[in-house]
């Protein structure tokens, strides 16, 4: 007898989502679907809002990458305008940028996925989650609520907010950086740097290896992925240019500007979330046997798509990770290896921005002057690319907003690692608790 | 004893549970006094049982009911019902619980030009029909806050709340007591810049260039917002967006309120109560921009935002 198993509400994600499995008489999955219910209409309500105003509008889209939209909307602001924004400016955006990360990197890691692999994918639910983690390692526990709570906290002393900041507009920041607040904050970065070493130690070490058979089964997919890098190829989180790679490792370049030329947004009858495709390699398909157009985003991405990365402990970590798994790497749990990868970065470059003497410039901001235009602004939120797409009119209102976001990039690849996970995982009507949790696994690797 | 507790997000975020993450060790202290029995964020308790086979949407039974998040779509109102039937006491937890929040400016527009534009009128989407499927929930008409709904006991406001109120409440309900409120102050009460009564006049600013301070010195020597001409909604919006102690949030990074803490008391007229404020140092009120926008910014359930029919042709 055919039947569907709902897995609802998918959780530890950050979002409104289901799992539909349905299987067939035999008790095989027939088809999988991951239904996205929510939708708000930002790309809407947004029209009419003046440009300055937007960067402290849209970061309300994400609670958990408030800081990725802030600045996304910030640059977009910054073309609409026609300005570039002071070199402090732009340094204090990039080290706010990266605080927010380290936090959000951490909460991941240990809090949301770490449940699965400290205490075990079958094991109860009712401790398969973050009181159980403190529970079996009371002390990490202890450091990684201090250490989120520590970028919280420098994120709030400068710039008021932690989560929905207004620091960053067009043409730059409301505010400098004084002396003070910046031998305030280094102590502080030395530390989160010294405990993102820690869990990139203790991830490889401890939790890891002990996967190696899941990462090399579980969601298993072989498509595209997209990210940001500098023009000389190296992985930037603020900036560059955008490449799209083919999964066998041969990509394009382009410019914020061209992204219509390489992605298009399908949209499926049985989601509120689109499914962005790469144009040029054809109509969108979303058969695991043969996908066409599917690309990822997000640190996997963006650690494949890169030649090097920023930072040396980063790049060191990279080259293992290369050595181990090629470029691209395509399982995806090594999502929760990229990510620790980047941590890494993270905290090497708010090292790195807060030993700059200019981040302490007064010259921070360049007064706007309304005028008719468009902007494109994108940034690396953490879980994929960003495209702000704004048009206003000669008062700097706007007129149209296109909105392309970090996880909706990957709503193609989840519903292929999902339909892949469901495969191996149910078979002959056979399934439990254990099996389910594990088709979302598949999903959590890409931290929607 | 630990106290059972349930918690949903809807039309959110999830910028209300960062806060709480971001509570710090008070937050460890706090955990053991809570048992979480569905927390979709953080504990994998499932609404159609473990094994997804149930027929009926399914909350465990908890003292304390915690909701994040209005009321956008008829899955939303599913859930909020079937909380509301299993709590005792039911929090309403941030802006867009307590008024709709940052989306229910949606109200503004009709449904249709919503979808038409996300789906159809967007560069880089094929156009396509609005997604219709059994599990796509169905829109409500409007973007609502959870009172608007359901009875409400305790109301956290904020985008996000700050995680002081959140354990206060948490706290105040642990000891026994049913109600909770924060206190009813203006912004501009916990805010120290100099205040003169009186603007330099000329029209409203927006921010496109920044306010004047000297970034050396606290913010008790910046002049207030307001009588820079720059525009801040600090005079009728409610206080505690740092906790208990601290400044206003965004007037710590120099720049001004938008108020989302939301109106100082219930049954408050922000819009009429804010324009008075700006007649009051000096500003006139219709040269600010995107008037009706801004000062309902958090605010757009309860009818305060809603679709301004097009003007008749004549």
């Amino acid at each position: 007898m055919a039947k569907v198993i709902n897995i609802q509400p998918i959780t530890r994600i950050e979002g409104h989502a289901k799992v539909a499995i349905t299987l067939d008489d035999a008790g095989n999955v027939a088809d999988t679907k991951v239904h996205v219910q929510a939708l708000r209409g930002f790309e809407k309500f947004c029209e009419g809002r003046p440009v300055e105003e937007m960067p402290r509008i849209v970061c309300h889209i994400c609670g958990i990458c408030p800081w990725a939209h802030h600045l996304a909307s910030s640059k977009a602001g910054d073309a609409c305008f026609g300005v570039t924004p002071p070199p402090a400016a732009v340094k204090i955006r990039r080290l706010m940028q990266n605080i927010a990360y380290i936090g959000d990197r951490i909460l991941h890691f240990y809090f949301l996925a770490a449940p699965d692999f400290v205490i075990g994918p079958e094991a109860d639910y009712a401790v398969r989650n973050v009181v159980g983690i403190i529970q079996a390692a009371p002390e990490i526990a202890k450091q990684v609520v201090k250490m989120r709570q520590m970028t919280a906290n420098m994120l709030e002393h400068f710039a008021g907010r932690a989560i929905h900041p207004t620091l960053s507009l067009p043409g730059g920041v409301s505010k400098p950086m004084t002396e003070t607040d910046r031998k305030e904050m280094l102590p502080l970065a030395n530390e989160l740097l010294e405990f993102s070493k820690f869990s990139m130690k203790f991830a490889k070490e401890n939790v890891f290896p002990k996967y190696l058979d899941a990462i090399k089964t579980l969601g298993v997919i072989q498509v595209g992925y997209l990210g940001t890098v500098r023009e000389d190829g190296t992985h930037d989180f603020y900036d560059g240019k955008l490449r799209l790679m083919k999964a066998d490792g041969a990509y394009d370049d382009f410019t914020y500007e061209q992204y219509t030329d390489f992605i298009g947004e399908w949209v499926e009858p049985w989601s509120y979330q689109k499914f962005p495709y790469a144009k040029k390699w054809g109509k969108l398909n979303l058969s695991l046997e043969d996908p066409v157009g599917v690309y990822r985003t997000n640190c996997l991405a963006r650690i494949n798509v890169a030649d090097k990365m920023a930072t040396p402990l980063a790049q060191a970590e990279l080259e293992e990770f290369r050595a181990a798994f090629g470029r691209p790497a395509h399982f995806t749990l090594l999502y929760h290896y990229a990510r620790l990868i980047e941590l890494l970065q993270c905290a090497e470059q708010a090292v790195e921005l807060l030993n700059d003497p200019e981040i302490t410039s007064k010259d921070i901001r360049v007064p706007l002057t309304p005028k008719a235009g468009r902007g494109v602004g994108c940034v690396e939120a953490p879980r994929g690319t960003l495209i702000h797409d704004y048009e206003c009119d000669d008062q700097g209102l706007i007129t149209k907003v296109n909105l392309i976001v970090g996880t909706t990039h990957n709503n193609a690849a989840i519903n292929l690692s999902v339909n892949q996970a469901a495969k191996a995982c149910i078979q002959g009507g056979k399934y439990d608790q254990g099996a389910l949790n594990k088709v979302e696994m598949a999903i959590r690797a890409y931290d929607p | 004893m630990a106290v059972n507790v349930a918690s949903e997000w809807l039309n959110a975020c999830s910028g209300c549970e960062i806060s709480i993450l971001n509570t710090g060790e008070a937050l460890l202290d706090l955990l053991p006094q809570l048992n979480f029995v569905h927390i979709p964020a953080l504990v994998d308790h499932k609404y159609y049982g473990q094994t997804g086979e149930g027929t009926a949407l399914e909350i465990p039974e908890a003292v304390v009911g915690i909701v994040s998040g209005g009321v956008r779509n008829t899955e939303h109102k599913h859930v909020l019902d079937e909380m509301r039937k299993k709590v005792k006491v039911l929090i309403a937890l941030g802006s867009c619980a307590c008024y709709g929040g940052i989306p229910a400016q949606a109200n503004m527009f009709k449904q249709e030009e919503i979808f038409d534009k996300v789906f159809r009128g967007s560069p880089s989407t094929d156009p396509s029909p609005n997604p219709e499927h059994p599990d796509v929930p169905k829109w409500t008409a409007t973007c609502q806050a959870l009172d608007e709904v359901t009875k409400v006991d305790i109301a956290i406001p904020g985008c996000p709340p700050h995680p002081d109120w959140i354990a206060d409440a948490l706290l105040a309900l642990l000891a026994g007591k049913t109600e909770w409120k924060l206190p009813e102050r203006s912004v501009c009460d916990t805010c120290p810049v100099i205040r003169e009564k009186k603007s330099g006049g000329g029209p409203i600013k927006r921010m496109l260039a920044n306010a004047e301070f000297n970034p050396e010195e606290g913010l008790d020597k910046m002049r207030c917002l307001n009588e820079q001409g720059i525009f801040c909604m600090g005079p009728v919006t409610l206080a505690g967006c740092s906790g208990k102690s601290g400044v206003p949030r965004c007037i710590q990074a120099r720049t001004p309120c938008r108020g989302c803490f939301g109106p100082i008391r219930k049954g408050a007229k922000p819009m009429v109560d804010m324009m008075g404020a700006l007649t009051s140092v000096g500003l006139d009120p219709k040269t600010l921009v995107d008037r009706r926008a801004i000062m309902n910014r958090y605010i757009g359930g309860h009818g305060y935002l809603t679709v301004i029919p097009a003007r008749p042709v004549r």
